[in-house]
């Protein structure tokens, strides 16, 4: 190691910056929503990412209970038709799409680089504030006459509704520019403020997935801002784009539609492969296995991502060769997937395992991301689609990516760097306790879904045939354990925000540049600015020490 | 618990049989784990391609349990102050990326192949196929046979090719039948087909599966099997028992089967669109233009231009039925809703003249003397005297769905 000060920030951290850090630094709620400091942004992202996904759960849970007889259980048909939509509509656009980029990839990006923010500080405000306001209009859907399009908006059902679709339209509009927004931010922070030797070779395998991500919210999102901006234009003044009452044709609003929303599939999904690289070498004390492959895979998957809309339109009336097109392309994605697998799998051979709850939250992706992935498969044979295309089958399937992958990711990410970023250690046993129940209850969900559909149980049901009833009930319990779960998990997070021993600057031993300074991070991020000498994943030169709960880098700088 | 449902399972596993025809048998569900009944030309390429992935997924997921079981066993730190170092550090391996890339390319590319042959197959229908046209109607499905008759069921023969063209008349559906495997999204301004060959005599659910607004759960039919001699029988039959049924018995066949049935309650409860419980003669406040009563020219004007005159409080959510009803099913409509509908009481049968009909879904209780075993001897409703249709189950009182 030839950078002294990148060891000295770690060894003797700058006695001020115990008091004063980006929590303590400004007070007032002005601060923080005048603020343009990336922590503080993250945070608030955070804060209202969360709120968005209790919002989302509570809808799944009503979902759920509807479900447990066939006909009326709590609500009335229209009113659950309003539920899934809203339960689609918040989970994508307000939790998974914005919960690990904007989340903690806008805490952890300029730190992970060694800089002081982002490249546009004022962009990433602006991103929140749309992000607030898009939120709105989908709150203010929900509050007058909710959407019951289903998130897909498909027309010409969607425009035709007498529910409120243009409040919910323009809200997903706007978030769709926050989402770009982050992307550009993203996308120029790592082009220009990586610092002295980090090549891009270099780069955390974290800040390789948000940079693919960024590529994809970048080139795909306007596409979903002009579609929705043509829906509403057909619905206020009666354009005829895609209603074939007007003239329009209907399956070309599919076409746009999942332009953009299958490349979001990976927006959701790619950043989760990026934290799961991390801990999974961090908790490994090894080097990442195939570096290049997995950072590599991730740009393979944001390309062909833009050339498989097509396979959820098999049954659409599409053509035989464009589907055929369509389901080739989608099984090519299957081999960058498969290869970052084998590398999580590989990279934890002879290595030291340490279990700890980020860790266990890697494993349970592993397992129902494998899932999710293999029944994909499944789902992109054409044959074989033809009977599981709009049955719970699909349902289980996208919530094993999207819940057991992207959330389950998230909540990983969120206990690896929850000490960086609030300087307090949770519970270790209730992280452990609510990871296990979460994977018990999301199994407990999903899997029974994936019978249901196989057996021809339509989505978007209210009622169904009685021979349904106990996997549905199953699946019911799944969620409510999965509830009780989550519950757990905000319990002992708030809680150690108050009484939780304080975080070291290095709890896990990892060797990304966030863990070089204190916890949490002082205002400006670094005394100096570290330099980089070796790649992101080299664990010898970090000791563990009793006295600090920590890692501290040795001082020789034999390396 | 749920009388829809009971009504629907009613008529679904046990259909009545009928005068001296064959009864399409019960068929139980289907005790394999995953699929339902096999019931078409195409359910043993599809199986087989589901069994084969189902394989290959679990050798996969157990190979990834194994592999993460064993290396968090094996390789385990003690503890965080032992500070051990991994055994290796060893990072990369060309070998290994190129071999775990490969074989999944290569087994992928098998599975696009196969899939790919069973689409085609799936796609092309043979030309000398029986044809059906299906509608796709908020939310109802409608067939109409090449020999004049239109029914809420799909009625095909054993052993035929059946060709469906499939069309919407408002939003996208799609019509699903899981024992044959086949689905199509019916799309409003172009048609839409598949096919498929029956092989197992029976009744089995048809489903929508794009979701098309609030009774999109209740938008079920069901396809019956005959054999080809019965299934002859059965057309011959149901257009016999159309041309001379009684107009009143017509309208409320008519209510069921176009659809009526979903919006319109016949006990005064409040769908969709008002309750024909006491509707003629009513006084209606329309939207926008006074009050009306409510009287023939009324009713038929609301079923050819349903958008013409609102009763307020409704949303103008009424398809037209223009040239989708013949003048006789009209004038029947108009029968039924002057009649029994609106006064409450039963429809009073004539004499039923051929018997019942073949496939005639068994109403909320099974018949006496019908039993699911298929008996020739029934004692049978009059044609078309109840809830006959399935795809139209909330006939039921609203409560009754409870």
């Amino acid at each position: 190691m030839t950078s002294p000060s990148a060891t000295a920030d770690v060894l003797a951290p700058p006695a001020e910056s115990e008091s004063d850090n980006y929590l303590t630094h400004d007070k007032g709620i002005l601060s923080w929503l005048l603020t343009l400091d990336h922590k503080r942004i993250g945070v608030m992202y955070l804060m209202c990412v969360m709120g968005a996904f209790l919002l989302g759960g509570v809808f799944a849970l009503l979902i759920r209970t509807e479900l447990l007889t066939p006909g009326r259980t709590i609500v009335e048909h229209d009113t659950y038709n309003q539920l899934f939509t809203l339960h689609g509509a918040v989970m994508v656009f307000l939790v998974i799409i914005p919960g690990i980029p904007a989340a903690l990839g806008n805490f952890v990006l300029p730190l992970q680089l060694g800089a002081k923010d982002v490249a546009f500080p004022r962009l990433n405000l602006a991103s929140w504030y749309l992000w607030m306001i898009g939120a709105s209009f989908l709150v203010v859907s929900l509050v007058t006459n909710a959407a019951d399009t289903g998130w897909t908006f498909y027309t010409p059902y969607s425009t035709t509704t007498t529910t409120s679709v243009i409040p919910a339209l323009f809200g997903a509009f706007i978030l769709g520019f926050s989402s770009i927004f982050t992307g550009l931010n993203f996308i120029t922070t790592m082009h220009k403020l990586r610092p002295p030797g980090m090549t891009w070779f270099r780069m955390p395998l974290f800040l390789w997935a948000l940079y693919s991500t960024a590529v994809i919210q970048v080139l795909a999102t306007p596409v979903l801002a002009i579609t929705l901006l043509m829906l509403i234009v057909e619905r206020f003044i009666g354009i005829g784009i895609f209603d074939p009452a007007l003239g329009g044709d209907p399956v070309l609003f599919q076409h746009f539609f999942w332009f953009y929303s299958h490349p979001a599939v990976y927006i959701m999904i790619v950043p989760a492969f990026g934290v799961v690289s991390e801990i999974i070498a961090v908790f490994s004390r090894k080097r990442i296995f195939g570096y290049k492959f997995i950072a590599l895979s991730s740009v393979a998957i944001a390309i062909l991502g833009f050339l498989v809309w097509g396979h959820h339109m098999f049954v659409s009336g599409q053509s035989v060769l464009a589907g055929t097109i369509f389901s080739g392309i989608t099984f090519l994605i299957a081999i960058p997937t498969a290869i970052k697998v084998f590398n999580w799998i590989t990279t934890m051979y002879k290595g030291r395992i340490h279990l700890d709850t980020p860790m266990l939250y890697a494993l349970f992706f592993l397992w129902v991301f494998s899932i999710g992935g293999l029944t994909g498969i499944f789902l992109g044979v054409m044959s074989l689609d033809v009977h599981l295309h709009d049955t719970y089958f699909v349902v289980a399937h996208f919530h094993y990516v999207m819940m057991g992958g992207a959330v389950t990711a998230f909540f990983g990410g969120l206990h690896y760097w929850w000490p960086k970023m609030f300087g307090r250690m949770y519970d270790e046993k209730w992280g452990r306790t609510a990871c296990g129940l979460l994977f018990v209850g999301l199994n407990l969900t999903f899997f029974p879904q994936f019978i249901l559909g196989t057996r021809g149980m339509p989505r978007r049901y209210y009622n169904y045939l009685v021979e349904f009833q106990p996997l549905h009930q199953l699946s019911s319990m799944g969620a409510y354990l999965m509830g009780i779960s989550f519950v757990i998990v905000a319990v002992y997070l708030l809680r150690s925000l108050r009484k939780g021993e304080p975080a070291p600057a290095n709890p896990w031993g990892s060797n990304t540049l966030e863990w070089r300074t204190v916890s949490p991070p002082p205002y400006y991020n670094f005394h100096d600015t570290p330099e980089v000498v070796e790649g992101p994943y080299e664990y010898a030169d970090w000791v563990y020490d009793k006295r600090i709960r920590g890692y501290v880098r040795k001082a020789s700088d034999a390396s | 618990m749920n009388t829809m449902l009971a009504r629907f399972l009613g008529g679904v596993l046990a259909a009545a049989p009928a005068g001296g025809l064959p009864d399409p048998p019960k068929v139980p569900h289907s005790n394999w784990f995953w699929m339902p009944n096999s019931a078409s030309n195409f359910a043993a390429a599809t199986d087989g391609m589901f069994d084969a992935l189902m394989w290959i997924s679990a050798v996969c997921m157990l190979g990834v349990a194994a592999a993460i079981g064993y290396f968090c066993w094996r390789y385990r730190a003690t503890s965080r102050e032992a500070n051990e170092a991994a055994e290796s550090q060893e990072d990369h391996s060309n070998a290994l990326e190129i071999t775990w890339s490969i074989i999944p390319l290569f087994v992928v590319i098998g599975v696009f192949v196969v899939g790919f042959k069973q689409f085609v197959d799936l796609r092309s229908p043979p030309r000398a196929a029986y044809e059906v046209h299906a509608t796709g109607q908020r939310w109802k499905w409608g067939f109409e046979y090449p020999e004049g008759l239109t029914h809420p069921e799909l009625h095909v023969a054993m052993g035929k090719d059946v060709r469906i063209l499939i069309q919407s008349v408002d939003v996208i559906h799609s019509l699903y039948i899981p024992e044959m495997r086949v689905k199509m999204d019916a799309v409003p301004g172009r048609y839409t087909e598949l096919w498929f060959r029956p092989t197992q005599e029976g009744t089995f659910p048809i489903y929508c599966a794009e979701y098309c607004g609030t009774s999109h759960s209740d938008m079920l039919s069901r396809v019956v099997v005959h054999s080809p001699e019965a299934f002859q029988a059965w057309v011959a039959e149901e257009i016999r028992k159309i041309e001379s049924m009684p107009l009143v018995e017509l309208g409320e066949l008519t209510y069921n089967q176009a659809g009526c049935s979903t919006c319109h309650s016949l006990d005064g409860s409040a769908k969709v669109g008002p309750s024909f419980k006491g509707v003629f003669g009513r006084q209606e406040k329309i939207f926008g233009a006074g009050t009306l009563t409510v009287d023939e020219n009324y009713i038929r004007e609301s079923i050819l231009e349903p958008q013409a005159k609102l009763v307020e409080g409704f949303p103008p959510a009424m398809p037209t039925f223009k040239g989708q009803l013949s003048d006789r099913r009209i004038l029947g409509l108009v029968e039924f809703i002057k009649g029994p509908a609106s006064t409450g009481e039963p429809v009073v049968k004539a004499a039923a003249p051929g018997g019942p009909v073949p496939g005639s879904p068994a109403p909320d209780s099974p018949v006496p003397g019908s039993p699911a075993s298929g008996s020739p001897v029934p004692a049978p409703p009059a044609p078309g005297s109840q809830g006959a249709n399935p795809a139209a189950p909330s006939a039921d009182p609203k409560g009754g769905q409870q």
